[in-house]
């Protein structure tokens, strides 16, 4: 084995100095890859945008542009202004107060929930600690008819309750923020106590304030996920004006299968918010999204 | 993580003067600060506990109720039958059981092509990402991109990318020399190119992500040692690379099966199933049945069954994929 080893020692300088050609030979190859992959994730992006922005007879053309011939505002117009029966505008509105409110909740709630669960002493607290977390593991298609029928008993079918609530009793902000609280220095707080402040304003004074990175990527990964969310509304929500846009979408692609322009059009409206928080915030996403993997 | 331990105790005795209390084992041991007990616990807990009774808790178990009982939701009725919602999954001979099985069928197909692609294309977007160079994290921000959008943005898109007669697919394909009336959405085997297709697309980045943040937890001294030791490339990738992502892999491989498992609304907005029925997947039978049939226990029953196959399916993988013990 020594031997070996020596024998390879021995080669290594004319290794190294090999390696800057390889090394621009790889990034250069890296780059063409990239690029490549690059239009692949784009280009649908970029065809749905200016989709949106054709006349119909551009948009159900065999010879595809990627820049409308004939610049048009017409399929915004219809979807904004027209149609009872599609009415984007205020599906934009009902999908902004559902995913920001379950968004706030779920903080909230978790935030108080995963503070006692990583600080506090309690009776039943590691059985109930391994409850919650365990549920992350159960298929939630299993919720799926009972959270029907508890909706039905409540009276919030066919209301932004019924996308607002359920999801926010997930229980991956408890955990995220549990791990985050637990990894926490406890001298702060140690502090608080011996200045006897309260339990509530430790947390809402010494915590809270340290914990901004993590709630912020919380109410994101949360705002996105309810944003995005397309089974539990298709089935909750039924008329026109109650809809939140994924399903809006999908009525809107029903209703009428060729005004592609107009389909586009909903779906840009979809598309940019999400997207726009994913440029401002894309750190906090990206991070929130590698930390729940490495974590899980 | 990992700030546990004597070193804390001794960090914060260094700054200033501590009560005998907090040096105490029993205090480090179980993690916790004497930030509160009892039922200030409680009251924290409150607020969460209430929507995770009513929205988790409740319904585990008022879904077994439910698959317990013919719960038409459009009759007055609803008399209990005890297993017969599960045993008619099990009869091949019903309507609805031929139903399940060809949905648990569909479902099997597309997790099985899926997950493979969805395991190897992100681990090598991630190599890439994780070299050293100008614009990485620009790229790896577009790669993730199409994760943010909603699978309602993703089903409608494609919808018109795949379009037998207007979509660019077929356009580009004609191009190139290849057919160019693919019916993407209502012939096999393309409903499944077109939908494993799609689903590879929307959520590579999301793997990729995940595969980076664990390839940069790798210890560089790793790399160097071997390249010491003169391994090559796919020797440093084997030896190095790969049981260092040990617990990504098994991770990813979960959670993409899981959720492979759990399509639902690529094939409801692009395919809508077809042909036939071929592409409606488990959860897309569910839904229908349980909800625009009403027919919710025996909808409920075959949630349970595959909840059961998924949970099998993660132990299985769990199993293959764990750390062995040397």
């Amino acid at each position: 084995m020594a031997a070996v080893a020596d024998e390879r020692r021995s080669t290594a300088p004319s290794s190294a100095e090999r390696r800057p050609r390889r090394a621009i030979l790889t990034i250069l190859a890296s780059y063409v890859a990239l690029i490549a992959l690059t239009i692949v994730f784009v280009a649908p992006l970029v065809y749905m945008a200016s989709t949106a922005f054709k006349t119909n007879q551009e948009a159900t053309r065999i010879e595809p542009t990627w820049v409308p011939k004939e610049p048009s505002t017409a399929a915004f117009d219809a979807i904004l202004n027209r149609s009872e029966q599609t009415p984007v505008f205020r599906w934009f509105v009902n999908s902004m107060i559902a995913a920001i409110g379950q968004a706030l909740i779920v903080v909230a709630t978790a935030a108080l929930a995963a503070y006692a669960l990583a600080r506090m002493e309690f009776r039943g607290k590691r059985l109930m600690t391994v409850v919650i977390i365990s549920t992350l593991f159960v298929p939630p298609i299993i919720f799926l008819m009972p959270t029907y029928l508890i909706l039905d008993k409540l009276q919030w079918l066919d209301s932004l309750l019924a996308v607002t609530i359920p999801g926010a009793a997930g229980a991956l902000g408890v955990f995220l923020l549990r791990q985050f609280f637990v990894s926490l220095p406890k001298e702060l707080e140690e502090a608080a106590v011996l200045d006897a402040a309260s339990p509530f304003k430790i947390f809402w004074r010494v915590i809270l304030p340290l914990s901004k990175p993590a709630l912020a990527t919380l109410f994101l990964l949360a705002f996105l996920t309810n944003w995005n969310d397309f089974l539990l509304p298709l089935f909750v929500l039924f008329s026109p004006e109650a809809l939140t846009l994924p399903p809006g979408l999908g009525l809107l692609q029903g209703s009428d299968t060729t005004s592609y322009e107009i389909i586009m059009a909903g779906a840009v409206v979809a598309t940019v918010p999400a997207l726009v928080l994913f440029i401002i915030a894309q750190r906090f996403v990206i991070e929130g999204v590698s930390t729940t993997g490495i974590k899980g | 993580m990992g700030s546990g331990g004597p070193s804390t105790i001794e960090r914060v005795g260094g700054g200033r003067p501590l009560p005998p209390l907090i040096g105490s084992p029993r205090i480090r041991a179980r993690g916790t600060s004497s930030a509160g007990s009892g039922w200030i616990a409680y009251l924290f807990l409150a607020p969460y506990l209430t929507l995770f009774t009513v929205f988790v808790v409740v319904p585990a178990i008022y879904g077994v109720w439910v698959s317990f009982h013919s719960w038409d939701l459009l009759l007055p009725n609803k008399p209990w039958v005890g297993l017969d919602n599960y045993r008619n999954l099990f009869d091949t001979n019903s309507a609805v059981g031929d139903d399940f099985w060809n949905a648990m069928k569909a479902t099997a197909i597309f997790t099985v092509f899926s997950v493979p692609l969805l395991v190897v294309l992100p681990l090598g977007v991630a190599l890439i990402l994780n070299q050293k160079f100008r614009g990485r994290n620009f790229f790896r921000a577009v790669y993730f991109a199409p994760y943010v959008l909603g699978v309602a943005v993703i089903g409608v898109l494609w919808t018109l990318l795949l379009d037998p007669n207007i979509g660019v697919v077929n356009y580009y394909l004609e191009k190139v020399g290849a057919s160019d009336n693919i019916a993407w959405t209502t012939s096999l085997p393309w409903a499944w190119v077109a939908l494993v297709g799609v689903t590879v697309w929307w959520t590579l980045g999301y793997n990729a992500v995940i595969y980076l943040a664990g390839l940069q937890d790798i210890s560089r001294e790793l790399y160097e040692a071997a390249k010491v030791d003169g391994a090559s490339r796919w020797g440093r990738f084997r030896h190095v690379t790969l049981p260092g992502l040990r617990p990504v892999l098994v991770f990813i491989i979960t959670i993409t099966i899981l959720a492979s498992a759990n399509m639902f609304g690529q094939a409801y907005l692009i395919t809508g199933g077809a042909p036939g029925n071929e592409t409606r997947t488990a959860i897309m039978l569910i839904a229908q049945e349980g909800l625009q049939n009403f027919r919710l226990g025996s909808a409920a029953a075959m949630s349970f069954v595959l909840a059961l196959f998924l949970m099998l399916v993660s132990l299985v993988t769990f199993f293959v994929f764990r750390e062995r013990k040397v």
